[in-house]
């Protein structure tokens, strides 16, 4: 039996988390209100993506797991930012 | 008699529920994908579309998703220290989460039902093609994340009785790290959906 889990994450660090996840929540809500520009939903992607982040990092335990699954996610981020890269290079040119 | 140990794969079943959650993330990507493309084609519909959502409910099913997401992250961490009480009330307090976004979603979509704003009515026929677009989008994408929540919760409900029964503790919690993993994708998602679909501009 693989017994792992040394790794007990105590609630305030979970707590920080939440705190800085709900900051940027509140920044992407009022980055639109403050300037109206093209580049907001740029802003608002780069936010997301770095909520998402931390998520991944903190709450999925991704830090503190063996690097194998580190791996695999950002192997799987990658193959999904061909698609993107693939379908918006085609469908630009049309 | 005795009791005899199965051999367990801790490593594997966590290992397993990632590669879901990979399937997963493809396929709201997907999605992500058709809505990115329709968004750029039909940008001044979608604006005015989207305009029809209420961000103040958006919000808030955000925030109470984060919240959700820390609990049961939490939960986790009190089984891990053997405290019972704590793993349940953190489970308790991550399905009345789950619970506050359903009925936000009950009102939204009530909402917009009420204004025979949803695909198949004759005004949303009569409507501009991408506004069309995006309602159909929107309650798909919402529609199918919904999905995934209630799920999410049902798999935490089970093992919310597994704790108290004592089926999980410090030394079996796989399957709740596991259904903790799925419900952290619930949040994902909808960290995704909330900017694209509300904060569109």
């Amino acid at each position: 039996m693989i017994s792992e889990e040394k790794h007990v994450t105590p609630y305030p660090v979970y707590a920080k988390v939440l705190t800085g996840l709900l900051v940027l929540t509140a920044i992407t809500i009022l980055v639109p209100w403050i300037n109206l520009t093209a580049a907001t939903v740029l802003i608002a992607l780069l936010i997301a993506s770095t909520k998402a982040g931390i998520v991944l990092t903190y709450f999925m335990h991704l830090k503190m797991e063996i690097m194998l699954f580190r791996i695999l996610v950002i192997m799987v981020l990658l193959i999904y930012l061909s698609v993107i890269l693939l379908t918006f290079s085609d469908y630009m040119f049309r | 008699m005795d009791h005899i140990e199965m051999p367990r794969d801790d490593a594997g079943a966590k290992l397993g529920m990632w590669i879901f959650i990979f399937t997963e993330i493809l396929l709201f990507g997907g999605l992500f994908l058709v809505y990115a493309v329709m968004r750029h084609r039909y940008s001044e519909d979608f604006h005015l579309a989207s305009q029809q959502l209420n961000t103040f409910i958006g919000a808030l099913n955000t925030a109470v998703l984060l919240v959700s997401s820390m609990t049961v992250a939490m939960s986790i961490t009190a089984i891990q220290k053997k405290n019972k009480k704590m793993a349940t009330l953190f489970l308790v307090i991550t399905l009345l989460c789950a619970g506050i976004f359903l009925v936000d979603k009950y009102f939204e979509w009530g909402h917009k039902i009420s204004l025979s704003l949803y695909p198949g009515t004759d005004l949303m026929d009569s409507l501009r093609y991408g506004y069309i677009l995006f309602f159909s989008l929107y309650f798909f994408m919402t529609g199918l994340h919904l999905l995934h929540l209630v799920i999410g919760a049902v798999i935490l409900t089970v093992a919310l009785v597994k704790v108290r029964l004592g089926l999980i503790n410090d030394e079996n919690f796989v399957l709740l790290e596991n259904g903790g993993l799925y419900w952290h994708l619930v949040d994902l998602i909808w960290i995704f959906l909330f900017p694209l679909l509300y904060l569109v501009t």
